[in-house]
């Protein structure tokens, strides 16, 4: 009997109750709590840059280009070069624009993106919080980046962005359906809604994930999960909010400088955020990919859970990269088409399937 | 956003000196050339200019589009942001100088537009072209079909999403510009062809470039057509998308893959043969529906068809002069001449009346863009925004060629 991971990674939050030692108990929750956002700040900037950068390197490797390489080695220090440009540019709004809604819809994004990642279990003890309702919460809290979208699109008083607003607001009413009844599926399969609990009930080996535990239905609510958020990112082939062939910029076409930086962030963080989603339901989060092996998977577990977990949320990221560099994009009455039509039945069709399963106990 | 309705309604409070001089009414077709106004009068309907810059006209098209919603109700393309009066500025000067001036009509066929002009003078004064000149002449618009094809591969991708395309298709095109450039210097603007045959002589790497190019492009198409014309996203946007009745085509005298595409049988290389394209053995493809699919196919095997001409032009590439002697300068006698060719884009004629001078008197371009480009409103309308930009892309503009 090898050693769960729980029993190797015991729960043990060094700098919380170094902090608790320290203060009296409101001075240390307050501090703590700001020790917290400020990891997650810290994660969501390191995370923008990283993933830019990466998606520029990707993208430039498809297209037979190197991509970025002057600044820095293999043009490493490209990403903090464009955000130093656009911070210093002029931020230019629109006559007739909403000013406070113009410039309050860029945070949306990023700021939907920091809630999420305060939910996230990257290890054992690496998760800021853990509401029971976790996946409720994290299902709240997505619409906002789409939110920004679409205010940002109403605010800019320019047709393009307003086609690109109305897109989006599409979008949202409909994905997130799909990806409500997906996440269900998950809840249903681990008998909680905690985002940890989720990883937990996938402990053991790689056959243990939902991905493979669920007899074939797993890689189909994997592939369909992958495709919804897909589209809640609005990224190709779903990217008909943007639409920069069609709309020249969609909604962000009026934004410049650090409040069109913050979109871009937004939306690059937001792609971690839902592979990290895919990672946590489907992936086993942080799990190591253990095959039940004698010899191998101690060594695969001396590898600490984050790594893990980044490493899959990384692979995640990468496949929507790829997505986005190959496939041209859809329709807006084909993304609803597609949505309405197939997604959403099939959906249901697949919980209703899982829930036979479970009853039946095929599951695992 | 203002809307036709709400200037009406708000009455003079919203219309401005500037507001009235550029009125959303002057956007529309001349009364009588309107579609008629929606049933539903609820209907919101506004104007959204596309171009003149914008990403995906390729250039300074405006294109006026009356939207209700999403869907496309009346397209209204608005030209002359790149007039340069080319078709003036040539009573000025002499046909020779005249080549280079036909560089600028469509610039992704440069040389067929070089070959058009020296065919009208040669017809005139019925100077005679040598062999090998007129291979070379073959050779080098079949290369020229096929970078103009790849080009528009690539964009056709770009503007359904897929950005990718537009690299891969730089990455052949960019062999066959080398050649170009070997050959005169230049790769887009090449003053190439001379009545008589061309400038200069190919150097004698041309032909093993060419057997290269020949090598590699069957399995580069293959891919290519896998990548993007297979994808199911690219058929669902392009199949019965913007169709184009064979009527339709003839009546707005569209030519080149758009005509071919409605399945009507006209290439000038068969019909009309020039040069030496009788001597040569290809097919015209033709489409069956004539929508954004078929004008897709349609240049997709082209390409291999170009390849097929290639192939068998490099095989029995002659000796000999590249160039009958040329003449210091080319007195027209009186008349009018017509020469015509195929272009990537399809038909382009042109006309010269000479009163016997060393210039035309008048000279006049039929480019196919021109006609290409009016079917635009019989495509568009009803379809969504989307599809526009789709229809556009299949009907391979050059905005230069439309304005001249």
């Amino acid at each position: 009997m090898m050693p769960s991971s729980a029993e190797l990674y015991p729960v043990n939050n060094f700098i919380g109750d170094l902090v608790r030692s320290i203060f009296q108990q409101p001075a240390a929750a307050v501090i703590n709590g700001l020790l917290a956002l400020l990891s997650l700040m810290a994660l969501v900037g390191s995370l923008g840059a990283v993933l830019i950068f990466l998606e520029r390197k990707v993208s430039a490797h498809f297209q037979l280009r190197f991509g970025p390489m002057r600044v820095g080695p293999h043009g490493l220090l490209q990403p903090l070069a464009d955000g130093i440009k656009s911070i210093f540019k002029e931020i230019i709004k629109p006559a007739g624009a909403d000013t406070f809604i113009f410039f309050l819809a860029p945070l949306l994004p990023v700021s939907a993106a920091f809630l999420v990642l305060a939910v996230i279990p990257f290890d054992h003890h690496l998760q800021v919080a853990d509401p029971a309702g976790g996946v409720l919460y994290v299902l709240g809290i997505s619409g906002l980046s789409i939110l920004g979208i679409l205010l940002a699109g109403w605010a800019s008083n320019n047709k393009y962005s307003l086609l690109g607003a109305m897109r989006s607001g599409a979008q949202m009413v409909s994905f997130e359906i799909s990806i409500a009844l997906l996440m269900l599926l998950i809840v249903m399969l681990s008998g909680t809604a905690s985002l940890r609990g989720i990883v937990l009930a996938q402990e053991g080996t790689i056959f243990d994930w939902w991905i493979f535990k669920l007899p074939f239905l797993g890689i189909v609510a994997f592939i369909m999960y992958l495709v919804a958020s897909t589209a809640e990112l609005n990224r190709t082939p779903f990217d008909i909010a943007e639409a920069e062939s069609e709309l020249t910029g969609g909604f962000a076409t009026e934004y410049s400088g650090i409040s069109f930086a913050m979109f871009f962030l937004g939306e690059f963080v937001n792609m971690f955020v839902a592979a990290c989603l895919v990672t946590t339901f489907f992936l086993g989060g942080f799990h190591a990919p253990l095959f039940g092996l004698p010899v191998i998977d101690p060594l695969l577990n001396l590898i600490p859970g984050f790594l893990w977990f980044f490493a899959k949320a990384f692979l995640i990221v990468f496949l929507y990269m790829w997505f986005r560099w190959t496939f041209p994009r859809v329709r807006v009455d084909q993304l609803m088409y597609l949505e309405w039509k197939i997604m959403l039945p099939a959906s249901l069709i697949l919980l209703m399937l899982s829930g036979l399963f479970v009853a039946q106990g095929w599951v695992g | 956003m203002l809307t036709a309705a709400d200037t009406e309604k708000n009455g003079k409070e919203m219309i401005t000196e500037s507001f009235s001089e550029y009125s959303l009414e002057g956007n529309t077709l001349p009364e009588g050339f309107r579609l008629p106004p929606p049933e539903d009068e609820e209907a919101e309907e506004f104007f959204v200019n596309i171009g003149p810059q914008h990403p995906s006209t390729h250039g300074v098209l405006r294109v006026v589009v009356r939207l209700n919603g999403e869907t496309v109700v009346e397209v209204v393309p608005h030209l002359g942001y790149i007039h340069r009066s080319i078709e003036k500025m040539a009573e000025n000067q002499t046909y020779v100088q005249n080549i280079h001036l036909s560089d600028r009509l469509d610039y992704l066929s440069a040389f067929s537009n070089n070959l058009c002009l020296c065919m009208a003078v040669e017809q005139a004064l019925e100077i005679g072209v040598p062999e090998r000149g007129e291979y070379i002449r073959l050779m080098i618009c079949e290369l020229q079909r096929l970078q103009s094809h790849l080009l528009w591969w690539g964009v056709l991708g770009m503007d359904m999403g897929a950005f990718t395309t537009f690299f891969y298709g730089f990455r052949e095109r960019e062999l066959i510009n080398d050649i170009f450039e070997e050959l005169c210097g230049a790769r887009l603007t090449v003053n190439y062809f001379r009545p008589g045959g061309s400038s200069v002589d190919v150097p004698g790497t041309f032909i093993p470039r060419v057997k290269h190019l020949l090598k590699i492009m069957p399995k580069v198409l293959d891919e290519y057509s896998n990548l993007l014309n297979k994808n199911i996203i690219f058929l669902e946007r392009t199949k019965g998308i913007g169709i184009l009745s064979p009527e339709k085509a003839l009546s707005y005298g569209s030519t080149g893959a758009v005509l071919r595409g409605s399945g009507i049988n006209y290439d000038v290389r068969k019909n009309d043969p020039y040069s030496i394209y009788d001597q040569f053995d290809f097919d015209v493809p033709l489409g069956s529906v004539g929508d954004s699919y078929d004008r897709c196919q349609v240049r997709m095997e082209e390409m291999e068809q170009s390849l097929r001409i290639l192939k068998q032009a490099a095989a029995r590439f002659p000796g000999g002069p590249h160039r009958s002697q040329p003449q210091q300068n080319y007195k027209l006698p009186k008349g009018s001449y017509y020469s015509q060719v195929e272009t990537p884009r399809g038909l382009l004629g042109v006309y010269i009346v000479s009163d016997g001078g060393i210039k035309p008197y008048r000279l006049k371009y039929r480019s196919p863009n021109f006609s290409n480009l009016n079917v635009l409103n019989e495509l568009a309308a009803g379809h969504k925004v989307a599809d526009l930009i789709t229809i556009m892309s299949t009907l391979d503009l050059v905005i230069p060629d439309i304005d001249r």
